[in-house]
């Protein structure tokens, strides 16, 4: 399909600009101006219209697909939470409000949701106190390796490194690094755990903490994250809980009672806000009272007459984003809690949990599991099988696309080889379940009678299999 | 009844299959010793509840207040069909195009993205978002670092103060240089900022228009900055860039920027845009995902996610940026809103913003107490100074049905008689003339 710049006429209007209807008409001076005016397409609404509507159908999406994107949670995003971030008083209002004199009044609502979230977030994770700052789940991570630093700093400690195991997710340790820390890696056991010898022979008083994600990247929930904890706090180290995976476990265990220290949520993950493409996300943090202090201005809170204010707490790290966090995204996140409740919550980790298995039990006869035992909201196969007859991950990954259902994550974690890292989610029915075995039990045959079949695909998309060491090579980046 | 769609036989049939009698049984390995003390959350509410709760707080907000605050983050009309575009479900209910065949729509929508951000910035080559324009600023200060090998960055305290924030938290744990300028009377520190330069400097940092509102030429800076192996690191209000000068024609070497104004609500702060883009020699040190043109396997062209191998998920601790995502949804709203202007239209908006800034300066400086400086240029917001506290104008004016902007006092030392007064194309000669009429009375 072409650019919208090559669909350009050049004299053609698009969007009528509201007019100048003051008396002024001052010439911008020469010497400040740019000149010439940027290459941006000169097109009519309806062609921008069109453009964008022929685009959107050539991507795959919940709404028009079943999306197991293991470790994403591709669940179905309810629609009137789009609804309640798109309320005039809400998506008109300046962050800056609150902060001017005479505003606070003006913001009482927008505060109070902030306020009534965090609430909401203490009771479902056993934390103290919450910021909703981050803008992403990294940033969330970020945000806690920067806490962590701030905690050891402020106990006259310097300690250098960050534990996580080899199957934590890559903005883990690239986080920890950004922050300042050095990272030693634990490898997996044989179960899908982190080596617990190994782990104990790491940890030192110059670790400053150690981040799981629990249950991990393989689908299981690790028996031992307690004494990990333990361990952990008793060499003075901090624990981090990357909330990735929260969504398995909301009403069963929360990481507060657990023991760790500093948490994030990911709002697009457990609390369905609509991935929009890759974002915006949300990663609101909660840590306990050894972190309150430090967390990021300003801090949303209520006052001695009830309303609701700001404040900037004298220890804090500072900002780590301009105001309240992604807010529209809050807003979904916190319409979705409100709707589901306590018995929809748990009701929600339950039915992901259901699905997850039910895919496990019915793919095991014809794939390698990476770990054979109950798993959480995901599961993890391995394609070395599949391997044998010259068929890898990535061939089944593109005949699903054929088949109208968007593939597993594919290659990650990397414990696994040739891994297919299947999250059905809770949204899906056994209908869709029993389709996706049906297609995934079609590929194990197809690798052994038909594999050519599986190295051709995918045949029904706009594009075939596209060169992507050509794209790195030769950049192209821009027209 | 519950909102997942199992019904009771189906979960006893999927249970015998898996080989358990309960749902319960799945969770064993959560032992009761470590079970959840205690899920205090209210019982779930009806579509419509929610929705009403969330609409009567909604209107507890400031809606019907004519505003003039704007501080960075500024109140633009949004055409319709950017709603209705980028509400629809196939890019909305998307991630990560990590399959390229089926997100050729998200894919090529990015390539598109980062054409309109280079031709608007005059820039070689953009990244596909970041979080805002504070992130993007922070990282074009850690890619400054990278790419020289040096310590010590120069920030113009004519960057919004939200940014220097920002930035500072980031990098206190980092081993870096960091040196604000003081700011000078005209609120152009220009001559301060040559002084600092020296060959340690990894970038200096300065905003265009500043905070102030101030525009100006920074290529004797920029120039400056080159001859002493430091880069120029420029952050601009895309909106501006239909009449002042680009980075690009500046020689900056990282433009940034906040992309709100580009067809994203204010949402009482995010999400917002992190726009990035840079000279192309840096690309590989650029932050960020990124989006490239390819062909398939019949030479049919297509899009894919490149330059991977600077990531996290591959490179882990050695990744140039942690970041996973970009802001997809919020980068096509600024490409359609662009389309839909096109380059005239930018240039339109522009010069209206222009002259409404100038008609609104003019009525408030013929208030016999207030003084607005002459001598500098602006785009879209200008400060002035009032005879007695800019909170409390702020206070009087809002009981009058106006935000009258930004009280300078707590970013810079001695302007807590200033206010910062910004104008959009949405407000028209009539609110203009009553604000003026409106401030003139209460000083």
């Amino acid at each position: 399909m072409s650019l919208i710049f090559e669909k350009s006429k050049s004299g053609r209007g698009g969007f009528k600009v509201l007019r100048n209807d003051t008396p002024l008409n001052k010439e911008f001076p020469k010497k400040y101006r740019r000149k010439d005016l940027p290459l941006l397409p000169e097109v009519s609404e309806l062609d921008v219209v069109r453009h964008f509507t022929n685009l959107s159908r050539k991507n795959f999406s919940i709404d028009t697909s079943f999306y197991p994107l293991g470790s994403c949670t591709m669940k179905y995003n309810p629609k009137f939470t789009e609804d309640t971030a798109s309320l005039d008083g809400f998506r008109n209002l300046h962050p800056l409000i609150p902060d001017i004199s005479g505003g606070n009044s003006l913001s009482q609502g927008a505060l109070e949701v902030v306020y009534r979230l965090e609430q909401l977030f203490l009771n479902i994770t056993g934390m103290k106190a919450f910021t909703m700052q981050p803008l992403a789940g990294a940033h969330g991570e970020l945000l806690g390796s920067m806490l962590i630093s701030a905690y050891h700093r402020s106990r006259n400690e310097k300690r250098e490194f960050v534990i996580v195991p080899d199957s934590s997710h890559g903005t883990n340790p690239s986080s920890s690094a950004i922050a300042g820390h050095k990272v030693i890696v634990i490898p997996t056991d044989e179960k899908g755990y982190m080596d617990f010898g190994e782990f104990k022979k790491q940890l030192s008083k110059n670790v400053a903490a150690v981040m799981l994600t629990s249950p991990n990247t393989a689908g299981l929930f690790n028996h031992r994250i307690k004494e990990i904890c333990e361990l952990a706090h008793s060499f003075g180290a901090l624990m981090y809980y990357d909330g990735a995976n929260l969504n398995a476990v909301l009403g069963k265990v929360r990481p507060g009672d657990l023991g760790f220290d500093v948490i994030h949520l990911n709002l697009h993950k457990t609390f369905s806000t609509p991935h929009g493409g890759g974002g915006p996300g949300a990663g609101p943090v909660g840590v306990n009272e050894k972190l309150i202090g430090f967390l990021p201005f300003p801090k949303v809170v209520i006052l001695k007459d009830g309303s609701f204010g700001l404040s900037y707490p004298e220890k804090s790290i500072g900002k780590v984003s301009p105001f309240y966090g992604n807010y529209a995204v809050l807003l979904k996140a916190y319409a979705y809690i409100l709707f589901l409740g306590k018995e929809g919550l748990i009701d929600v980790s339950e039915k992901a949990v259901l699905n997850a298995n039910y895919i496990r039990k019915k793919l095991s006869k014809a794939y390698k599991i990476g770990y054979n035992h109950t798993c959480m909201h995901e599961c993890v196969f391995s394609a070395s099988e599949q391997v044998k007859q010259g068929i890898h991950a990535i061939d089944i990954a593109k005949y699903l696309i054929d088949k109208g259902i968007h593939p597993p994550t594919v290659y990650f974690p990397s414990i696994v080889k040739e891994a297919l890292m299947i999250e059905p989610t809770e949204t899906e029915s056994k209908d869709i379940l029993d389709y996706f075995i049906e297609v995934m039990l079609e590929i194990a045959e197809l690798s052994k009678f038909n594999p050519q079949i599986l190295k051709d695909s995918p045949v029904t998309t706009p594009v075939r299999r596209l060169d992507e060491a050509k794209a790195a090579r030769e950049l192209n980046l821009r027209a | 009844m519950n909102y997942t769609p199992h019904t009771d036989s189906e979960v006893k049939e999927m249970l015998s299959d898996i080989g358990v009698s309960s749902v319960e049984e799945l969770f064993s390995d959560i032992s009761p010793d470590i079970r959840a003390k205690s899920f205090n959350l209210p019982e779930g509410k009806s579509e419509f509840e929610v929705k009403k709760y969330l609409k009567d707080l909604s209107e507890k907000n400031s809606g019907r207040l004519v505003s003039f605050l704007g501080a960075g983050f500024y109140d633009h009309y949004i055409p319709s069909a950017v709603d209705s575009l980028s509400s629809r479900s196939e890019f909305y209910t998307s991630y990560t195009p990590y399959q390229p065949e089926c997100s050729q729509g998200w894919l090529q929508s990015i390539y598109e993205y980062q054409t309109a951000v280079c031709r608007l910035t005059g820039m070689e080559v953009s990244n596909a978002s970041l979080y805002d324009g504070g992130t993007a600023l922070f990282e074009a200060v850690m890619m400054a670092l990278r790419v020289t090998g040096r310590k010590k960055i120069i920030v113009d305290s004519g960057v919004n103060f939200i940014y220097r924030s920002i930035l500072k938290t980031y990098i206190s744990n980092l081993s870096v240089n960091l040196i604000e300028t003081e700011l000078s009377k005209n609120s152009v520190s220009s001559k301060d900022i040559l002084s600092l330069i020296d060959n340690d400097t990894a970038a200096v940092v300065f905003q265009n228009p500043n905070f102030l509102g101030t525009v100006d030429d920074y290529s004797d800076i920029v120039g400056f900055a080159h001859e002493r192996g430091a880069l120029a690191v420029e952050s601009v209000y895309p909106i501006s860039l239909g009449l002042v000068k680009a980075p690009g024609e500046m020689g900056v070497d990282i433009a940034v920027g906040e992309g709100q104004s580009l067809g994203n609500y204010l949402s009482f702060g995010g999400p917002y845009l992190g726009i990035l883009a840079c000279k192309k020699k840096f690309v590989r040190k650029m932050p960020g995902r990124v989006v490239g043109k390819t062909v398939d396997v019949e030479g049919k062209e297509g899009y894919v996610l490149t330059l991977q191998t600077r990531e996290q998920h591959i490179r882990r601790e050695k990744a140039t940026s942690n970041i996973c995502s970009n802001q997809s949804l919020c980068a096509l709203r600024a490409l359609i809103y662009l389309c839909l202007l096109g380059r005239q239209g930018l240039r339109d908006l522009a010069q209206v913003i222009y002259n409404k800034t100038e008609f609104a300066k003019s009525l408030i400086e013929s208030i016999p107490s207030v003084e607005v400086n002459r001598e500098i240029l602006t785009f879209n917001e200008f400060t002035v100074s009032v005879p007695k506290k800019a909170d409390k104008v702020s206070a009087e004016m809002i009981k009058k049905g106006f935000v009258p902007g930004f009280p300078l006092g707590r970013v810079y030392k001695g302007m807590d008689n200033y206010l910062l007064i910004s104008v959009t194309e949405k407000r028209s000669k009539e609110e203009i003339s009553k604000f003026a009429a409106t401030l003139k009375k209460i000083l």
